[in-house]
């Protein structure tokens, strides 16, 4: 497994952690103060833990070229999962806090940056049989 | 395939097709005349994001992530046995609990699905986390 796709896993887990903690404190008790991080827990449960082990998954799992890169440049994929985490972050505080404005906004828009770049570097790995391909 | 993910899988597939039943209910004249089913919508996206989903993941992942040891390719499979346990005992407890959550007498059942379902995220990852090895790494 590349070490990209370690360090998504690892990450998507405590997600998956985070996000379960705070959903089960809103399940146990509804009426607590636990529910204000309902948006924390909704962006921790979608993009932080399913989003990034689908993309985490790909990034080991696609075919992988027979030239250059195996899996193409791993630099973009460092900062599209630096971007996915600092987003899921912010959009889940932003949402959650009645904090400075614009939280959400900028984590929406790192989630955004982060996908594409991740999605821009698989698009060329889905690919039929017997087709080399070539890393960018 | 091991068997604990064709379970895993099948079972994922079966809350699947419960959740799109319930969200047929929801949307069905009747439903805004019973109180139990205007309340079901956390339990609708739950039982697809965490019925279906999440339990294919967990499965799935079981299956296919890199191998723990030679000896214990896939980590401890009762470990595996008891988060499938706990994660589905979890969603029928919620299922059955969380329509009536107006009621006091459902919150004690609804506080333990809760801890079932975060016992079954702990062992999940404990069983996981050493198999996430990048390459090069021997665990």
């Amino acid at each position: 497994m590349p070490r990209l796709s370690a360090w998504m896993l690892r990450a998507a887990l405590v997600a998956l952690a985070v996000g379960s903690l705070l959903g089960a404190g809103m399940l146990a008790a509804p009426g607590g103060g636990v529910v204000r991080w309902r948006p924390l827990h909704a962006e921790l449960m979608l993009v932080g833990w399913m989003v990034q082990f689908a993309l985490g998954t790909a990034f080991w799992i696609l075919p992988r070229f027979r030239q250059g890169a195996e899996r193409g440049r791993e630099g973009p994929g460092w900062l599209a999962f630096a971007l996915l985490n600092l987003g899921a972050l912010l959009a889940g505080v932003g949402g959650s806090v009645a904090g400075p404005g614009g939280w959400t906004l900028a984590g929406r828009t790192a989630e955004l940056l982060a996908v594409a770049a991740l999605a821009a570097q698989a698009w060329p790995r889905v690919k039929p049989f017997g087709q080399a391909g070539r890393a960018a | 395939m091991p068997t604990l993910t064709r379970w895993m899988v099948k079972t994922a597939l079966g809350w699947l097709v419960a959740g799109l039943v319930l969200g047929v209910a929801m949307q069905l004249p009747l439903a805004a005349r019973v109180p139990a089913l205007a309340a079901v919508w956390p339990t609708y996206i739950h039982l697809l994001v965490v019925g279906w989903l999440t339990q294919l993941v967990f499965g799935v992942a079981f299956w296919l992530f890199p191998r723990y040891s030679a000896e214990r390719p896939r980590g401890s499979e009762r470990l595996g046995w008891a988060v499938y346990a706990l994660v589905n005992a979890a969603l029928l407890l919620r299922l059955g609990a969380e329509p009536f959550r107006a009621w006091a007498v459902v919150r004690p059942a609804l506080a333990l699905s809760a801890l079932l379902h975060l016992a079954a995220v702990g062992l999940f990852i404990a069983n996981t986390w050493p198999r996430l090895k990048p390459r090069g790494q021997s665990g």
